[in-house]
């Protein structure tokens, strides 16, 4: 029982990475009907946004040591932030250890900016055609933003740790009632895991409870009828698509301290948050994120060696041969809209 | 000739002559001046000009004609590479086995593959072939280890059975005795010219290739691919089933890129998982978008244009770039220098990916398309210098590339 418990737990947090990706991802889909191949990028981005971040609060200028000596017999060189300097050591330095939380607040704005120019500057010439011309130009685009990345912050992956507090593990298990350490957690993860759900919920809360929202679900079901009324859908789909990338670029955040950023990680994701858009069904919210979490504990669950012994390497493919099958017996996804890309 | 009408077989004759003399034609500059880093004329690369054309053809019958637009042909690449590279070990370097067996693993594959991803269309067909490559490459990498030596990549050992060796046969890959490695230099004004047994046997078997490639655009099956393309759901209406001929264009596709992986490991007998990768699979896409989907030239035009100019920027360095502009004032070359720093060397990644969007939002037909532009555009300007009215004719010769 500690065990299956344990399995569902460590699928949750790559299950929400795939859940938040996925729900981007639709609600470009959903809206304005696009492919978009550089939701894996935008991932990434969001996750060198914490790295840009917190490099930014940790810049420092050099004195020198009046009395300590380094090897070579020079004066030795103290690194000052000036964070430290300007708030005193407690804040600066506690300022810094909260990078990652803090470059939230640093990420949104510039990943609804990015969303927006994508948006305007490119996708908008691609409503018209075809839909293997807008996974090309995307997939081009992907390529293009990954190749900045790297050109600015190099190849290798930056670790970005989470700060003090959430370092180390919880002893889950004695929480509800198991044994002692039976199940160990990582903090970070059942973090990211809430942070996650928080996110989902606006994300629906917004959708269901504004004028906005409303406006936007009912242009995703006809955006015809919409437009007759007088209503400027366009726009608003514009600013959808923005808070789709900001949804993407904030679940990098936050997965920084899980797995040091690199600049391919976001076509590590892509490729999987497709086959989770897939399975959940094209155009379903609540599919992306129910197919998300579901792929990320039957992953790792497939990681057990129990699963192992009968099929081996099954860990590996399981979360495609889940894809296929759904896809050739229920074509629509777990829960696809009719009319939503039959062909 | 052979079955074409007279502009195909011009096509044809001007492919083998230009593959025929491409040692020459990709050597123009003398060794040791400055434009000598231009030059493209060794084994290695001709070789993957073929290798790739190859790959790229018969991807172009599978997206070209129908249509449909596949993530997952690397995944017949590393097949084909596998099942030579096994040949080898278990028979002896004779590459003919290991290509054979090649083609044919990976039409078997291809079948089953397609059989299943074909049941969807568009953008499930797409990530139904990514999910398959997908999980070849990872099969590939972990369970399939005594199969494919997992990351170290599989290659040939002196301690491999190879029954049909004996003390006369050769140790490196080779065509019934001709080594694949057998290079001919050739010195004449100051340029050195290599010519190289293995290039010219990727090179036939690629003109093989383009050869049935045109013949099947011309043929009534090409027609019916092209049909599936413009309109499925009214060729389904007027009682045709189109999956079959939709199938048959994956399977032909699927053993042209085993063709191409067995040929790679024909060159190098060495055979890597991240063969497999989807990255891999990217790459044909780029090749046949960038040259021109759907023709015939296009894809061998991409894959060419591709490998030079990943070889060629990939040599540029900053050095290189200041020693270019060093004519321009200080600060401005400085300038210069750093943006352009970004698209070469290890940038060559961004120069493409940018280079590839700019082929697609503005040039949908590839590189022939921009070149059928120019050469529309020529045509009018010399009419018009000739004082003749704007009668030119559009379109009444369809170049042949079409």
């Amino acid at each position: 029982m500690d065990a299956i418990l344990l399995q569902i737990l460590n699928g949750l947090d790559k299950g929400s990475a795939y859940a938040l990706i996925a729900l981007g991802l639709t609600l470009i889909f959903g809206t304005l009907g696009v492919v978009n191949f550089a939701h894996g990028a935008i991932f990434m981005i969001g996750a060198f946004t914490a790295v840009a971040f917190s490099k930014l609060l940790s810049f420092s200028f050099v004195t020198l040591d009046p009395v300590k000596k380094n090897f070579l017999g020079k004066p030795l060189e103290i690194q000052n932030t000036y964070l430290a300097e300007w708030f005193g050591d407690t804040v600066g330095n506690g300022l810094i250890d909260w990078a990652v939380p803090l470059s939230i607040l640093f990420s949104i704005p510039i990943m609804l900016f990015i969303g927006y120019a994508m948006e305007r500057g490119l996708i908008k010439h691609f409503y018209k055609r075809p839909h293997a011309d807008q996974i090309l130009v995307t997939f081009g685009l992907a390529i293009v933003l990954q190749e900045i990345i790297k050109a600015f912050f190099g190849a290798n992956p930056i670790p970005t740790p989470a700060p003090e507090m959430f370092r180390g593990s919880i002893d889950f298990g004695v929480l509800i009632g198991f044994a002692e350490n039976a199940i160990i957690y990582p903090y970070w993860r059942l973090v990211y895991f809430l942070f996650s759900a928080i996110v989902i919920g606006a994300v629906f809360a917004f959708l269901q409870f504004t004028t906005f929202g409303m406006v936007v679900r009912a242009g995703m079901a006809d955006r015809e009828t919409v437009g007759l009324l007088g209503i400027n859908i366009d726009k608003r789909f514009t600013i959808m698509f923005g808070i789709a990338a900001a949804v993407a670029g904030v679940a990098g955040v936050m997965y920084t301290p899980i797995n040091s950023p690199n600049y391919h990680m976001g076509m590590d994701f892509l490729v999987l948050s497709f086959v989770v858009v897939v399975v959940g069904g094209m155009g379903s919210l609540p599919g992306a994120v129910l197919a998300g979490f579901l792929l990320g504990i039957l992953e790792s669950f497939a990681s057990m060696n129990f699963f192992k012994e009968f099929i081996p390497g099954v860990d590996q493919i399981i979360i495609y041969l889940v894809a296929i099958v759904i896809l050739l017996t229920r074509p629509r996804g777990l829960m696809g809209r009719k009319g939503v890309m039959e062909e | 000739m052979l079955g074409l009408d007279k502009n195909d077989t011009k096509l044809l004759l001007i492919v083998i002559c230009l593959t025929m003399a491409t040692p020459i034609l990709l050597q123009p500059f003398a060794e040791g001046s400055g434009m000598a880093q231009f030059n493209a004329g060794y084994p290695d690369l001709m070789q993957r000009f073929a290798i790739f054309g190859i790959f790229a053809i018969g991807f172009n019958i599978l997206f070209g004609l129908t249509g449909y637009l596949s993530f997952g042909h690397a995944a017949f690449l590393g097949v084909g590479s596998y099942s030579t590279v096994w040949m080898f070990k278990l028979l002896s370097m004779n590459v003919l086995p290991g290509l054979i067996l090649a083609v044919i693993l990976s039409g078997l594959f291809a079948l089953l593959i397609g059989y299943i991803s074909l049941r969807r269309s568009g953008i499930y067909f797409s990530i139904l072939t990514l999910a398959f490559a997908q999980m070849s490459f990872n099969i590939a990498y972990s369970v399939l280890t005594p199969l494919t030596n997992g990351e170290t990549g599989l290659q040939v050992y002196a301690s491999d059975p190879q029954y049909l060796m004996d003390e006369t046969s050769l140790t490196s890959t080779h065509f019934f005795g001709l080594a694949m490695s057998a290079s001919q230099k050739v010195l004449f004004l100051g340029r050195e010219f290599t010519f190289n047994f293995g290039y010219y046997f990727c090179a036939v078997i690629a003109i093989a290739a383009f050869y049935l490639s045109l013949r099947i655009f011309r043929s009534p099956f090409g027609l019916m691919l092209r049909a599936i393309k413009t309109n499925q759901t009214r060729l389904n209406y007027t009682g045709i089933n189109t999956r079959p001929y939709a199938l048959a264009a994956f399977v032909i596709s699927g053993m042209y890129a085993g063709l191409a992986g067995g040929l790679l490991a024909s060159m190098d007998p060495l055979a890597g998982a991240e063969r497999m990768q989807w990255t891999e699979s990217g790459t044909v896409v780029l090749m046949t978008i960038l040259g021109g989907a759907g023709t015939l030239m296009g894809p061998v035009l991409g894959a060419g244009f591709i490998k030079y100019f990943e070889n060629i920027f990939s040599k540029i360095n900053e050095n290189v770039l200041h020693q270019w502009f060093s004519w321009m004032p200080d600060g401005l070359e400085d300038a210069v220098v750093w943006v352009l720093h970004f698209f070469v060397g290890k940038g060559w990644s961004l120069t493409l990916g940018g280079l590839f969007m700019l082929v697609v939002i503005f040039l949908p037909g590839g590189l022939v398309e921009g070149g059928q532009r120019i050469a529309a555009l020529l045509r009018r300007m010399r009419n018009k210098s000739d004082g003749k009215s704007a009668g030119d004719k559009p379109g009444t010769t369809p170049t042949a590339a079409e």
